[in-house]
C-alpha cells in the first residue's frame, strides 16, 4: 500500500543540472554542505521507500548532531542538582555495597579470586551503562516526538545520542575503579589491552538494543513497561553479582549466547588479575554482536519511514 | 532559470483510525488475518485518507512560492514530504539545494538548557555547523532581540522570546531553499513584520521560499506565484495575487451554500447542525456595539446527552478566531437535548471593528466531534460611534474595540 511498483528505488541522487531530470542509479548523496562551500551541487530525490544509505549513510552525515545531542543530555541531567555528575558514582557505589554484604558476605558467591567489591564494581559499570542506556534510548523517538515529526533529522541518532551520554558516567565510574584497585593492590596486565575490543562488543551490544527498542516503541508502547522486566531478567542472565564460572557446564553455550556475558566477564578480565579467561564467551559475544546490530538496523530502516506518520 | 523544486504526481495516503497504532496483540491478530484481508484491495477501504493527491509542480531558483489552503487541504503534509520528515506513498519529488524548514519552529529546544545552548543545539538540529553557528551567533541574537536573557534557561522565557529566538536560528539558516509552514503567527506584530522581512531578504538573495499560510496578505505581499489546495489536490495556480483573490472567492462563495446542504463536513455525523444565523439580539443591524444572536438549529437520531456545540467567529479569512461560543464554557444547557431542537445564544456587545467576521460551527457528543462546517457563513459588522467621539479605527486599524479613559499622571 505504501509503495508504487514503479517508484522502488528510493532515493537516487543525480550529479549537476543535467541530473535534474534524469535520477542517476547509484548511493544516494545527500547536500549537506554550508552555502558557499566548494562542494558539488546534488539533487535529492524524495520517494517511497529508503535505503540503507539513507539510513545508516544521513546519521554518520549528521555526526555533530550527535555530539550537540549528547551535550544536551548530559547539561539536562546534571542541571539543577547537588553532586551533579557524582551520581554516575553513588548509584553503582551503592549496588556494590549491597551486592558485597548480601551476595559476598551473607551468601559466599566466589569472585574469580579478587576482592568480591571490587569485582561487583567492575561488573556494575559496563551493565549500568548497558541497563541505562537501553531504558533511556527506547524512548528516545517517542521521548522527543518533535524531533520525528516536526523536523527532520536522521532519526537513528536519536536512539545512539541516548547512549553517549551514559558514556561519560562510565568514565567517571571508571576512574573510581582504579582507586578501588589502588586500595585492593591490583594492577592491571597485559590482558588491558583487549579493553578496546571488550568495549566494542559492549558498544555493539548496547546501540543494537537501544535502536530496536526505539523503533518498537514507536509502534508498540508495551516497550515501556516491558523494558524493566527485560532489564532485571538480563541481570540475571548476566555474571555482574557472580562469576560466569558458577553456571553448569551444559547450559554454558546458551548462557554465552547472550553478548553481555563476554562483555562483562571480558571487561573484569582485561582489567583486574581475575583466574578466568572468558575468551570463549568473548569469541561468542564476537559472532553475536554484528548479528544483532544487522538485525536491529534492519528492522529500524524498515519502520523509519513510517515514524512521523504513527509516532 | 533552473529547478530548484520539481513534484511528479506526489500523494500521501494516511489510514484513519487508530489502528495504526497497535499493540502487539493487535499485531499478531492482524498477521493471522493477512491472508484474508489481502483478498480486498486495502486501497479501497473508506479508513484510508489521502492527505495529498498526484500534486505535481516545479519551482524556479530564486522564486518565492506561496501554498494556500484551508485546513487539512494538505499543506502541512506537503511540506512535511519535501522536508523529508514523511516519506510519500506513491510519486517523488527532487530537490536541488539545501533545504530549510521551519514546519513548527522551536522543535528540538530544550527548556533546562539556556537561550545560548540552545541556539547551538537547534541549529544542529537544522542541519547548521557548529562554526556556521558561532559565526552567525552575535547576528541571531540581536534579531531575537534576547540580549539580556541568553544565558537564562529558555524555560524562563515568556513565549514570545522563546519563539522569537527560534526563529532567528531558522531565519539565519541560509538555506538554498526554504519552507515555511505558518510560522507568522509567532510573536507580536513588529516581529512577524521583521520575520517577513527576513524572508524577503533570503528571497532577493536568489533563494527559493516554499511559503505555506492562509494568511493572504502575507502571501501577496511575499510571493510571485501561489497554489491553492484543496482536499490534497491543486486546484489552482498561477500569479499569488488572482490565486488570493480566487481562495477568498471560493470562501465567499462556501458560505452562501446553506449549512444544511454543505457536503464538505468533518465528524461522524451522528448530529447535523442545519442552520446557523447571527443577528443583532434588539432586531437592527450589526454593529461594534451590538449583542449578538446566534441562533444554531441541529437535528439527530436521538437525544443528545452531554453534548458541545460551539460556535467560533472569525475574520474574513478564517486567519483568526476572534470569539468561542462554547457550551462547555459558559454552561446554561440542559444536560440532556431533544434529538432535534434550536439553541440560541445571546453575547455581551461584540466589540468589533467594521468588517466582515466568518463563522464556523462543531458538535461533540460525549466527546466525539459529531459535525463540524468550516465557513459556515458570515456576517458584517457595520460601524457605530462607538467612543461618542466620530472617531473609530476600521478593521485595517485594530480588531477590537475598547473604552478607555485618557489622563495625566500626578
Amino acid at each position: 500500500m505504501r509503495r508504487s511498483p514503479e517508484l522502488t528505488s528510493g532515493q537516487t541522487t543525480g550529479t549537476g543540472k543535467a541530473g535534474v531530470g534524469e535520477p542517476a542509479a547509484g548511493p544516494r548523496a545527500v547536500e549537506t554542505r554550508t552555502v558557499g562551500d566548494d562542494v558539488p551541487r546534488s539533487v535529492t530525490r524524495i520517494g517511497p521507500g529508503s535505503t540503507w544509505g539513507s539510513t545508516v549513510g544521513e546519521a554518520w552525515r549528521h555526526r555533530e548532531l550527535l555530539y550537540f545531542l549528547v551535550w544536551r543530555d548530559l547539561k539536562a541531567r546534571y542541571r539543577q542538582t547537588i553532586v551533579g555528575a557524582a551520581w554516575a558514582v553513588v548509584q553503582p557505589l551503592t549496588l556494590m555495597l549491597v551486592f558485597s554484604l548480601f551476595v559476598g558476605i551473607v551468601l559466599h558467591v566466589p569472585s574469580d579470586g579478587v576482592p568480591y567489591p571490587v569485582f561487583a564494581f567492575a561488573g556494575l559499570l559496563p551493565w549500568n551503562f548497558f541497563s541505562q542506556s537501553i531504558l533511556r534510548g527506547s524512548e528516545s523517538l517517542v521521548g522527543q516526538t518533535n524531533l520525528v515529526s516536526k523536523v527532520y533529522v536522521p532519526r537513528l541518532i536519536l536512539p545512539v545520542a541516548a547512549t553517549g551520554s551514559f558514556l561519560l558516567d562510565f568514565l567517571i565510574s571508571f576512574v573510581v575503579l582504579g582507586g578501588m584497585m589502588l586500595y585492593y593492590g591490583l594492577a592491571p596486565s597485559a590482558e588491558i589491552l583487549w579493553l578496546p575490543v571488550v568495549i566494542l562488543l559492549l558498544l555493539g551490544t548496547t546501540i543494537a538494543v537501544g535502536t530496536f527498542l526505539a523503533a518498537l516503541n514507536v509502534k508498540y508502547r508495551d516497550v515501556r513497561a516491558a523494558v524493566p522486566v527485560l532489564t532485571q531478567v538480563w541481570f540475571f542472565a548476566t555474571p555482574v553479582a557472580y562469576p560466569a564460572s558458577l553456571v553448569p557446564e551444559k547450559w554454558r553455550l546458551l548462557y554465552d549466547l547472550n553478548p553481555m556475558v563476554g562483555a562483562v566477564d571480558g571487561f573484569r578480565w582485561a582489567l583486574l588479575p581475575t583466574d578466568t579467561a572468558p575468551l570463549a564467551s568473548m569469541a561468542i559475544a564476537a559472532a553475536v554482536v554484528p548479528l544483532l546490530l544487522l538485525l536491529s538496523l534492519a528492522y529500524f530502516r524498515r519502520v523509519d519511514r513510517t515514524f512521523a506518520d504513527i509516532i | 532559470m533552473s529547478i530548484a523544486v520539481r513534484a511528479e504526481g506526489l500523494s500521501k495516503q494516511y489510514r484513519l483510525g487508530i489502528s495504526v497504532q497497535g499493540r502487539l496483540s493487535e499485531a499478531i491478530a492482524a498477521a493471522v488475518q493477512r491472508p484474508v484481508k489481502s483478498l480486498r484491495s486495502s486501497l479501497e477501504d473508506p479508513g484510508y485518507l489521502w492527505a495529498l493527491k498526484d500534486v505535481s509542480f516545479e519551482v524556479q531558483k530564486g522564486e518565492v512560492v506561496g501554498f494556500m489552503g484551508r485546513n487539512g487541504a494538505g499543506k502541512t503534509t506537503l511540506l512535511k514530504i519535501l522536508s523529508r520528515i514523511t516519506e510519500p506513498t506513491a510519486g517523488y519529488a527532487e530537490i536541488d539545494g539545501r533545504v530549510g524548514s521551519l514546519i513548527e519552529v522551536g522543535s528540538g529546544f530544550h527548556s533546562d538548557l539556556t537561550g545560548r545552548e540552545n541556539v547551538y543545539l537547534y541549529g544542529a538540529v537544522l542541519g547548521m555547523r557548529g562554526n556556521e553557528v558561532r559565526r552567525k551567533f552575535d547576528e541571531i541574537v540581536s534579531f531575537a532581540e534576547v540580549e539580556r536573557f541568553i544565558d537564562t534557561p529558555v524555560k524562563r522565557y515568556s513565549s514570545g522570546m522563546y519563539m522569537r529566538l527560534a526563529f532567528a536560528v531558522a531565519a539565519h539558516l541560509e538555506p538554498e531553499i526554504l519552507i515555511v509552514d505558518e510560522v507568522l503567527a509567532v510573536g507580536d506584530l513588529a516581529f512577524q513584520q521583521k520575520c517577513l522581512g527576513k524572508m524577503r531578504e533570503t528571497a532577493t538573495g536568489g533563494r527559493t521560499v516554499l511559503f505555506v499560510s492562509h494568511n493572504t496578505a502575507a502571501v501577496t505581499s511575499l510571493c510571485q506565484r501561489a497554489y491553492l489546495l484543496e482536499a490534497g489536490r491543486i486546484v489552482d495556480s498561477g500569479a499569488a495575487d488572482a490565486v488570493v483573490e480566487r481562495y477568498i472567492e471560493t470562501t465567499q462563495a462556501k458560505q452562501l451554500v446553506p449549512v444544511r446542504e454543505r457536503t464538505d463536513r468533518a465528524g461522524d455525523g451522528s448530529v447535523r447542525i442545519t442552520s446557523v444565523e447571527i443577528a443583532d439580539a434588539a432586531g437592527e443591524t450589526i454593529s461594534s456595539s451590538s449583542q449578538v444572536r446566534v441562533e444554531l438549529t441541529y437535528e439527530s437520531d436521538r437525544e443528545l446527552r452531554q453534548p458541545r456545540f460551539l460556535v467560533t467567529i472569525h475574520d474574513e479569512n478564517y486567519h483568526w478566531a476572534f470569539y468561542r461560543l462554547d457550551t462547555d464554557a459558559e454552561p446554561g444547557l440542559p444536560d440532556v437535548l431533544p434529538a432535534r431542537g434550536t439553541l440560541v445564544c445571546v453575547t455581551d456587545p461584540i466589540n468589533l471593528t467594521a468588517g466582515v467576521c466568518g463563522l464556523k460551527v462543531a458538535v461533540w457528543r460525549a466527546g466525539t466531534l459529531a459535525d463540524q462546517v468550516e465557513y459556515a457563513g458570515s456576517f458584517t459588522v457595520y460601524a457605530d460611534d462607538f467612543y461618542s467621539t466620530g472617531r473609530v479605527p476600521d478593521r485595517s486599524k485594530a480588531v477590537g474595540l475598547i473604552r478607555h479613559e485618557w489622563g495625566l499622571s500626578q
